[in-house]
């Protein structure tokens, strides 16, 4: 029975619709996978119990529902009814919410069984999950010896789908928060259009960045994921109502005459050979497929960094200010008001939120706010015309995921600027508001996963996604995972 | 009207002139709050009327109440006022126990409604005062610090409840007239049925920025900002005493710090709350889980065309079409309701009479009463019947008196009340003639002086004939019989 945690999402659920085997058995293939898995400290809580009381009162004829059966587990941002949500914070370490988010409410109206939380940087805050409260993630993938970082901040959510302990996640991307961890373990991450999926009843980030997106095995299950969750939302004001897709059914991997653009500014100073080789792989790989291939140039791509640790460290410091040990979460106590707020958030957050919300503080006070957050407004839009005026001449753009594939722990912890700079190649769609994808193409040297990026126009997921389709048929990665953990 | 301003503060050296700009905090009337569906009403059980998205659990977010919008839109073409097509909601940033979010959503450099004007009636003249802008903006919660000896308790039943902002330009030069521009937006909106302006429940509020200079300069002096205030009188008595503690201090030669007071009832003084230097920086910036609000010229235009008559409109018509004064205009419109009793029973009886009887001895009944037109003991239609009582000579203005009394106790029909206690008038020439010549004959000697020329006890005879007649006689065929009689 163990093989069925090999299966992709799409193809358990046509075994469960088919009978090939039942819902149970495949929840417990991986209860035992997860069990197994401790080391990799991919879960904060698992729900399997549950999970197993839930799994009975599926109803295999519904033949309707596109995730019936699926065990899913997902990130700890998730506010999920009944089911601790910490978002890796100590200030949230016994929250136990009343409802449940929208995203995830989805999963479960369309079959899919909750099997628990996933690690992730402490309220979604870093590039390697070395921030969360609960513990670093580990990689199933190693560097010889050497275990490496999942990425983050949805490393639990990579780690899990890459190591087969869920058959799929829901993650949410900031500035690559999906797609970075997904590329460092070999495994495809969507990041939707903003206002694509309804933020509501997510553990706010950074609200005009935040985008809930799929983490899943392949294309496949990217597009299936992705047009379960997708959709307007009343609660959210900047959920926006398109026409509903479907990606799944509209997969095409014919890509002929599809112009692709390569942004010249992307190709930044000291890239690796390896990945600028595997930019290049990629560039043959469409042109293979009949696309055809445009520079293109994205002239304000050096400002994306700094306006991204403008915009989103502000909006943080004022989203998180909820917590305060007033109403739910950790509290510690104090003489008067004001020292119980410096000792519950001195306390209850880490270093890395502490940093991000002093920073956002700094830069939205008075006498800083125009030379700051105000120029970083400005410098977005910016950005933003970039992209619109390359997608009035390509349909998609090719980047690679990340600089550099996945490195050890402690290596980047201590240098913020270094951790920061992960993020280059995936902030600006966030920054845009536009949908990116991450896919795996090959493994390097050290048998370590790389990954290209394609960045659509806003609502068109379909055509990365259709992309990126043509190219996994093409390179055929497999994850090459020893189980060496267990 | 021929009065002139005269609120001029004599100093030991100096006169003074006060300088006055208001920021009156208005609840919108509506069911539901600003950003989330729960109940508003007022004086529920603490923490009963509370959402998610008000005790801002992790990941939840607001929805605008389009209602709320409505409303402010309304009260903005109420005060005159341009509709901003495009505004922005801000966070205004701060730490408080019973402030949820750690921020307040507000409206910061694109609000809602922009410049407008409303007009006071002052004794000396119509005074013109500028608004510089309405925001729309959440309260916050209550921190309740006396339930306990070492506690303090939030009730976050008002958290998230819609308030509008509404500041004035720095235009109020008195007391008088800042107690008459409260009144006055307190009217529009009441008229508008956009806030219920009830101050003892807290609807209504007000800060008071308050500066003085001398008689004569052109620029204004630092001011002063009075925290809170929540009655007409406390606003008037905080500002007198604020302003001589100002004067007081510059004639001493010292400056005045901008800060925040607060005013405290008891004392009748004003005391520090923060300086400058401690003034928040609240971090203002575009709230980005709330799009623009972009509003459709459409949508301003409909809300224009519903909107009722406002009190300056009626305050006009009642002038051209009851040929009331400006004064009975301005106090007949004062508020909706003793504007529409008054038409009411100025329609079914006599303009003239309504105005009179309203002015004055139903309004001081009410006083007296402590009541309000609502609940009145006297209704639209005994009024009426009472005035067309006297406006048919069926009674006296004298009698109508004793039955308005009468009417306030047992809230019959006046004509009732005239029929069982025989208060009908006597108009009949004979009666009152036998009447006449029982108090010409009673009374003699005053007959010789009289005819003798002292005209001035024609009076005394009218007023003994009345009383004869126990107030029945119409007056006017009285003095008629009598200047025959005693020609």
């Amino acid at each position: 029975m163990n093989n069925l945690s090999n299966l992709t999402l799409v193809e358990t659920v046509e075994g469960i619709k088919s009978k090939k085997f039942s819902p149970s058995e495949v929840l417990s293939s991986y209860e035992e996978r997860i069990k197994r898995s401790k080391k990799l400290n991919c879960f904060i809580s698992e729900t399997l119990d549950q999970a197993k009381k839930e799994i009975k009162k599926i109803n295999i004829g519904q033949n309707n529902l596109a995730l019936l059966g699926a065990p899913i587990a997902v990130k700890d941002l998730f506010c999920t009814s009944n089911v601790k949500t910490t978002a890796s914070s100590k200030i949230l370490e016994n929250f136990v919410p009343t409802y449940e988010s929208t995203v995830t409410q989805k999963l479960w109206d369309q079959g899919a069984i909750l099997i628990g939380k996933l690690n992730c940087d402490e309220f979604a805050m870093g590039s390697s999950n070395e921030t969360s409260y609960f513990g670093n993630v580990i990689n199933p993938y190693k560097d010889g010896k050497e275990t490496l970082v999942p990425g983050g901040s949805s490393g639990g959510c990579a780690s899990a789908v890459s190591a087969n302990l869920t058959v799929a996640t829901v993650g949410t991307d900031t500035g690559g928060s999906i797609r970075q961890p997904a590329a460092f373990t070999g495994i495809v991450g969507l990041k939707p259009t903003y206002g694509r999926c309804s933020r509501w009843g997510i553990v706010a980030f950074a609200s005009s960045l935040d985008q809930a997106g799929p983490m899943t095995k392949d294309i496949k299950d990217s597009a299936l994921l992705l047009e379960v969750i997708a959709g307007f939302d009343s609660k959210d004001s900047t959920s926006i109502n398109t026409n509903s897709s479907f990606f799944f059914k509209n997969l095409s991997k014919q890509i002929k005459g599809l112009n692709v653009g390569i942004p010249k500014e992307y190709r930044v100073d000291n890239m690796p050979k390896e990945i600028d080789d595997l930019w290049s792989e990629g560039i043959k790989i469409l042109e293979n497929c009949g696309a055809k291939i445009h520079s293109i140039s994205l002239p304000h791509t050096k400002y994306a960094l700094p306006t991204y640790y403008i915009i989103a460290p502000a909006e943080a410091s004022s989203n998180l200010a909820r917590y305060d040990g007033v109403r739910y979460g950790h509290r510690e106590s104090g003489r008067d008001l004001i020292e119980m707020y410096e000792n519950t958030r001195s306390r209850g957050f880490g270093d890395e939120v502490k940093r991000r919300i002093l920073i956002g503080t700094y830069v939205l006070s008075s006498g800083y706010y125009d030379a700051y957050y105000l120029k970083a407004q400005k410098v977005r839009n910016l950005i933003k015309k970039d992209f619109d005026d390359s997608f009035k001449k390509v349909d998609v753009i090719l980047t690679p995921s990340t600089p550099s594939a996945a490195f050890k722990f402690g290596e980047k912890k201590d240098d913020p600027i270094s951790m920061y700079l992960n993020d280059i190649f995936t902030v600006t769609a966030n920054l845009a508001g536009l949908p990116a994808l991450s896919l795996p193409i090959k493994h390097n040297s050290k048998n370590l996963p790389l990954s290209l990026q394609l960045i659509g126009r806003p609502f068109d997921e379909q055509t990365i996604l259709n992309v990126g389709y043509a190219i996994e048929q093409e390179v055929k990665f497999k994850r090459s995972i020893s189980d060496w953990w267990m | 009207m021929n009065k002139d301003f005269n609120y001029f503060l004599q100093g030991e050296k100096e006169k003074w002139e006060v300088i006055i700009g208001l920021e009156v905090h208005a609840q919108i009337l509506s069911n539901a709050k600003l950003f989330s569906s729960s109940s508003t009403k007022f004086g529920a059980e603490p923490n009963c009327q509370v959402s998610l998205i008000d005790a801002a659990m992790p990941g939840m977010l607001p929805v605008i109440n389009k209602f709320c919008i409505e409303q402010a839109i309304k009260t903005g073409l109420g005060l005159n006022a341009k509709i901003n097509s495009f505004s922005v909601f801000d966070r205004k940033n701060y730490f408080y126990a019973d402030l949820p979010q750690g921020y307040q959503i507000s409206q910061y450099k694109f609000p809602i409604v922009g410049e407008g004007e409303v007009l006071l009636d002052m004794s000396y003249g119509t005074k013109k005062i500028g608004i510089e802008r309405l925001h729309l903006e959440q309260d916050a919660g209550k921190s309740l610090h006396d339930q306990d000896p070492t506690k303090s308790f939030i009730d976050l039943n008002r958290s998230g409840v819609a308030l509008m902002e509404i500041v004035s330009k720095p235009d109020l030069r008195s007391p008088e007239e800042v107690g008459e521009y409260i009144k006055k937006i307190r009217s529009i909106m009441r008229y508008l049925e956009t806030c219920d302006g009830n101050m003892e429940e807290g609807s209504l509020r007000a800060d008071v920025n308050i500066s003085v200079r001398k008689v004569g300069d052109k620029n204004f002096g630092t001011r002063c900002e009075i925290k809170n205030v929540n009655s007409i009188k406390f606003m008037q008595q905080a500002i007198e005493f604020e302003a001589k503690r100002q004067i007081d201090l510059l004639e001493q030669g010292k400056s005045i710090d901008q800060e925040t007071r607060l005013y405290d009832t008891k004392k009748n003084e004003t005391r520090s709350m923060r300086s400058k230097e401690d003034a928040h920086d609240y971090r203002y910036f575009p709230d980005p889980d709330l799009l623009p609000l972009e509003l459709e010229n459409s949508f301003i235009q409909k809300i224009k065309n519903e909107l009722p008559e406002l009190p300056d409109q009626k305050k006009d018509r009642f002038i051209n079409e009851y040929r009331l004064s400006n004064y009975e205009a301005a106090v007949l419109t004062a508020d909706k309701e003793t504007a529409d009793f008054f038409e009411k029973v100025a329609k079914n009886s006599d303009v003239k009479l309504a105005t009179t009887w309203i002015m004055g001895d139903f309004f001081a009944s009410l006083n007296k009463l402590q009541k309000s037109i609502s609940n009145s003991p006297i209704t639209v239609e005994n009024l009426a019947s009472l005035l067309n009582l006297i406006k048919t000579n069926i009674i006296s203005g004298r009698i109508a008196k004793e039955v308005f009394e009468m009417m306030l106790l047992d809230k019959r029909d006046p004509k009732i009340i005239v029929e069982e206690k025989g208060l009908i008038q006597q108009t009949d020439v004979k009666e009152i003639e036998k009447i006449i010549d029982k108090v010409l004959m009673d009374n003699q000697d005053k007959v010789t002086e009289y005819k003798s020329g002292k005209v001035k006890l024609f009076g005394f005879f009218v007023g003994s004939v009345i009383k004869e007649s126990k107030g029945k006689a119409n007056p006017g065929v009285v003095n008629d019989l009598l200047k025959k009689k005693l020609s």
